[in-house]
């Protein structure tokens, strides 16, 4: 176990050479090195936008709800004549340079989630964790909020402060911050009952260098773990709180978005709907794929009971 | 234990108490006017004094909560504002479909997530574990409304077997209706089954290498008597815990769905109160469902003692 954690860190085999370690570490942990590398892949694709796809915005009234040009290079012809990869929508604008477009703000909200909810839940579970007193008013307050359903949540807080990509973040951070709070308030009241926490503490250690010197470096892979997680979930979230019209502003190309407008035509031209669709289901599949390997790899235990 | 049962349900009423102050306070931890927001961007002055007049919310703060605590307690959940009606009255008109998907929702998932897990950890290993643990993860991450479309388009578009969209009520003929809620139900039980799948299996799996279950295997019982009998029953705990968790999801889920299906339930309720900023509604409906998730929260903990004799309190 030892082992494994050396060479999870980077830390084991002090003769062997970094691209060394990185090989062993990408054959050990498959799913991490591939869910991780469609993941850049997709941050990329997202990053260069601009140089891979047209303008999102441009309208031509002239080519409206035209098909997408790859079912008819599979074969699949039609009457009416193709137009872009993945066609056009209602209003004529491409559907392949939005679905691209849409990547940047699934990865903006998802990664600003994970961050926002990470920090926070972090510094309250520290507290509640150590803090007798806090810990009382802090965990009924979480409780409660744990007890509304937490899509109904972000869709109350999102009616409340009205549609903004900013505020998106924030609705769907608050639902998850009791759950990374739970987490780490349990880390702690573990590690604090170590000798050699209790060691610090009887040889005089203050308060808050036993939280970030001995405490805080144990949450840190449960919580790069449970971060992943929150990712995932705030995809979801925020196209479906664009979905349902209460998300992202709906002039912002974002998948949500492109599937609440895509709703009206979906029984007669259902690619508006289905590409956004996809690749929405295709970046959440890699990034749960990707909390799954950090998992296994980071936790042992787990993993050996896992498989 | 009547004890316990006493102290569980006592329990609840911190959490519920904190899910009604946070409810109210949603109006006014908003930076601005709640009335003008209400109101929307095209309102006059004269607008937001009458909506701030009905909501009460020129009294001081502290009257306004204990009003409302007040009137809740009359089992009064307030007026909408956009249709004026009593809000319990319109959860009433449409809590059928709702109800109706959930439960339809339950029993399939959960018929369907059990065996699977069970099945899956006592073949740890083979193709059809694997094929679980794929469909676990998937059900994780394809979003309903995604699940949704795909399901309407191959079953209610191509092949036409179900309605693709709408709500038939039960009082007109139990088939229509039946027919009007499978594909929804289906939809919505993928992220539910894959849930208690994963749970299931994990905690089969790890009861399976206990001591009991090999003695059980030893003196000649059938493996399907030592699953059911003896691993199952001792794995349920996991099970009935997740189950209970997993509601809070299937509520969410509810609200999706029927947007996608376009059924009139308490989800297009919800839905619609957002788009009309009827607070009323909206605070309505957090304390409602909140309310019914603490509730079958409590049921899964008192079930326990059911499922495992161990546990007594």
């Amino acid at each position: 176990m030892v082992a494994v954690a050396g060479d999870v860190f980077g830390g084991g085999g002090a003769v062997r050479t970094r691209a060394a370690q990185a090989a062993e570490f990408a054959r050990r942990n498959p799913t991490v090195m591939i869910s991780a590398s469609v993941l850049i892949l997709m941050s990329l694709m997202a990053g260069f936008a601009p140089y891979l796809a047209s303008d999102p915005m441009a309208l031509d009234p002239a080519v409206r709800l035209k098909p997408p040009c790859m079912i008819e290079a599979i074969g699949f012809g039609s009457s009416t004549p193709c137009r872009g990869w993945f066609g056009t929508d209602h209003l004529g604008r491409d559907v392949y340079a939005r679905t691209v477009f849409g990547a940047r703000i699934s990865l903006t909200v998802g990664l600003a989630v994970a961050a926002v909810s990470t920090a926070l839940g972090l510094v309250i579970g520290l507290l509640a964790g150590y803090v007798r007193l806090v810990d009382a008013i802090v965990m009924r307050v979480m409780d409660g909020l744990m007890a509304i359903p937490s899509i109904l949540l972000a869709i109350a807080l999102m009616a409340l402060f009205g549609s903004s990509v900013q505020n998106v973040i924030i609705a769907i951070s608050i639902p998850e911050i009791p759950r990374v709070v739970r987490l780490v308030r349990a880390v702690v009241l573990t590690i604090r009952e170590m000798p050699y926490v209790e060691a610090a503490v009887s040889s005089g250690t203050r308060l808050p260098k036993i939280l970030f010197r001995h405490i805080l470096p144990n949450t840190f892979a449960p919580l790069l773990v449970q971060a992943t997680y929150v990712c995932a979930a705030a995809v979801i979230v925020e196209a479906l709180l664009s979905f349902l019209g209460a998300g992202t502003p709906p002039e912002i190309p974002s998948w949500g978005n492109m599937m609440a407008e895509g709703r009206v035509y979906f029984q007669i031209k259902p690619w508006m709907l289905f590409y956004p669709g996809i690749c929405l289901a295709f970046m959440v599949l890699f990034v749960n794929l990707l909390g799954d390997g950090l998992r296994d790899t980071l936790d042992p235990r787990i993993a050996r009971r896992m498989r | 234990m009547y004890a316990y049962v006493i102290r569980r349900i006592v329990a609840t009423i911190p959490v519920m108490a904190v899910v009604g102050i946070f409810v109210f306070l949603l109006l006014h931890i908003t930076p601005g006017d709640p009335a003008a927001i209400i109101a929307g961007d095209y309102a006059n002055p004269a607008d937001i004094a009458k909506i701030r007049a009905r909501l009460g919310l020129d009294q001081p703060i502290h009257v306004q909560f204990v009003k409302w605590v007040g009137q809740l307690a009359h089992g009064d959940l307030g007026v909408s504002i956009f249709s004026n009606l009593p809000v319990t009255k319109l959860i009433g008109q449409r809590l059928e479909p709702t109800l109706a998907l959930s439960v339809l929702t339950t029993i399939l998932s959960i018929l369907i997530a059990v065996p699977l897990g069970v099945f899956a950890a006592w073949r740890a290993g083979t193709l059809v574990d694997r094929a679980t643990m794929v469909f676990a993860v998937l059900g994780f991450s394809v979003p309903i409304f995604v699940i949704g479309y795909i399901l309407m388009y191959v079953f209610a578009i191509e092949l036409k077997w179900f309605p693709a969209q709408g709500y038939k009520p039960i009082a007109d003929g139990f088939w229509p209706f039946l027919r009007s809620i499978v594909l929804p139900s289906v939809a919505l039980a993928t992220l539910y089954t894959a849930l208690i799948a994963r749970i299931s299996r994990a905690s089969v799996l790890e009861v399976l290498t206990e001591d009991y279950i090999r003695t059980a295997h030893a003196k000649g019982l059938s493996s399907p008597i030592v699953l059911m009998r003896h691993a199952l029953r001792n794995a349920a705990v996991p099970i009935v815990t997740i189950i209970g968790i997993g509601i809070a999801l299937l509520i969410g889920g509810v609200v999706v769905t029927e947007s996608v299906f376009n059924i009139p339930g308490l989800g297009r309720l919800t839905v619609d109160a957002i788009l009309h900023r009827d607070y009323p509604v909206i605070q309505a409906i957090i304390l409602v469902f909140s309310g019914v998730y603490v509730f079958i929260n409590l049921l899964a903990d008192l079930a326990y003692t059911l499922f495992d004799p161990r546990i007594r309190y």
